[in-house]
């Protein structure tokens, strides 16, 4: 599974990042978490609120930061 | 059948807790002037009229009163929001004429969920999708200024009159000062990369919500918001209360009253490098006008600190070259000077 988050760096995408990287050690789920930091890399995924969550190409959070149980069921559907 | 009884269920759960709480909230609000009396006169047994009990009673009246007002006002305005996206935002503004465009970007910018760290990729998505830049200057400027914590710091500390006034004058800077900003026809002064960005707009989020689902996003504003402003709230407060019993009246009428012109500039460049929002600055605004700093100057010294903020235009530079940042930073500073002097002079 291949996970990205997207945020130029500001509190809430630090929290979504941190947040992710949690729920993806609770539930096990093989991925790999890269950050997207580049503002013209985030632009092409269409959109305009940070921070952004994208599960293999979907986007699937955007403008806020769930909790881990949420970003858990989120990883495991 | 099944799928039916859980979403009635879902919609119930959802309505049931808000419309519980409603009736408490009321009966709250209503007697918190009561309850501060009693703290102060009955439990600590203060003789009124003093300084510090009149400091005290104003704190322990006035917190309260405003946690009660956001807490209500942000739980509804976060239901509101899940109606208003950007993207929908974005699609309404598309291909409208500079005026009209304006005053839809202005009143969108007040509804709109905007965080001044998403000002970039929110700025890059509007002029991608052909976002006229007056436009979107337009929704940039109202978005910070007008919001639901001002409205309801400015309800709660001045009352209806003020609070209309507040609105009715950002919205008409927002409008102005974006339409002007369209007719100069700056393009040239966006930086270049930004016009090269080619968006993907194929990938929406599902868009099927279900009420109970919105009812969660009020509370979820309420957590975030409530959670990260409170504290600014108390310290203005505090000192506000602090300066209510302390500072005598009309401490600051001679040099930000009525009577000086200059009162109403000086605000504005004292407002623009204080970096504040809504919630900390209107407590202390409110305490300003007090002890006799007119009311245009204040509302001119409020929406500086707020509508024009060096951090915002750090964020901005990385779009915009200096050229556009001054002219953008002189008109709402102009629009705030005419706001300023009108309240000043004509009322």
């Amino acid at each position: 599974m291949e996970i990205k988050v997207l945020g130029t760096g500001c509190a809430k995408c630090k929290a979504l990042e941190k947040a992710t990287k949690e729920a993806v050690e609770k539930t096990g789920v093989n991925a790999t978490i890269t950050k997207v930091e580049d503002i013209i890399e985030i632009m092409q995924f269409g959109v305009m609120t940070t921070p952004v969550l994208v599960i293999d190409g979907k986007i699937v959070v955007k403008g806020k930061v769930p909790s881990v149980d949420e970003l858990s069921k989120l990883l495991t559907k | 059948m099944r799928e039916k009884v859980i979403t009635l269920n879902r919609n119930l759960n959802g309505w049931l807790i808000p419309a519980l709480l409603i009736p408490i909230w009321v009966l709250t609000y209503l007697n918190l002037q009561n309850v501060a009396d009693y703290i102060i006169d009955d439990i600590f047994g203060m003789v009124s009229g003093k300084h510090l009990t009149e400091t005290l009673r104003f704190f322990i009246f006035e917190v309260p009163k405003v946690m009660l007002l956001l807490v209500l006002i942000i739980f509804g305005v976060g239901i509101l929001r899940t109606y208003f996206t950007p993207e929908k935002t974005r699609k309404i503004l598309e291909g409208k004429s500079l005026f009209t465009g304006n005053i839809l970007a202005s009143l969108l910018g007040t509804i709109t969920p905007f965080c001044s760290c998403s000002a970039i990729p929110l700025f890059l998505g509007f002029v991608e999708a052909g976002v006229p830049l007056g436009v979107t200057f337009s929704f940039l400027i109202a978005a910070p200024m007008i919001n639901e914590v001002a409205l309801i710091l400015l309800v709660g500390l001045f009352g209806w009159e003020v609070a209309i006034i507040y609105i009715l004058t950002g919205l008409s800077i927002a409008i102005l000062s974006g339409w002007l900003i369209g007719k100069l026809g700056l393009e040239k002064y966006v930086a270049e990369w930004v016009y090269k960005i080619k968006a993907n707009h194929e990938s929406e989020l599902d868009s099927k919500i279900y009420f109970s689902e919105r009812i969660n996003a009020g509370y979820e504003s309420v957590k975030e918001i409530v959670g990260k402003i409170w504290i600014y709230i108390i310290i203005g407060i505090a000192v506000g209360a602090g300066a209510h019993g302390y500072v005598p009246e009309d401490f600051l009428g001679a040099l930000l009253g009525k009577g000086n012109w200059y009162g109403v500039p000086l605000a504005i460049l004292m407002g623009v490098p204080m970096y504040s929002n809504a919630a900390g600055i209107i407590p202390i605004v409110s305490v300003l006008i007090e002890k006799g700093v007119s009311l245009g100057t204040a509302l001119a010294f409020m929406m500086s600190v707020i509508a024009l903020s060096l951090p915002e235009i750090i964020i901005l530079k990385k779009v915009l070259k200096w050229q556009l940042i001054t002219v953008f930073v002189g008109i709402v500073a102009v629009g705030i000077v005419i706001v300023g002097f009108i309240f000043n002079y004509v009322m």
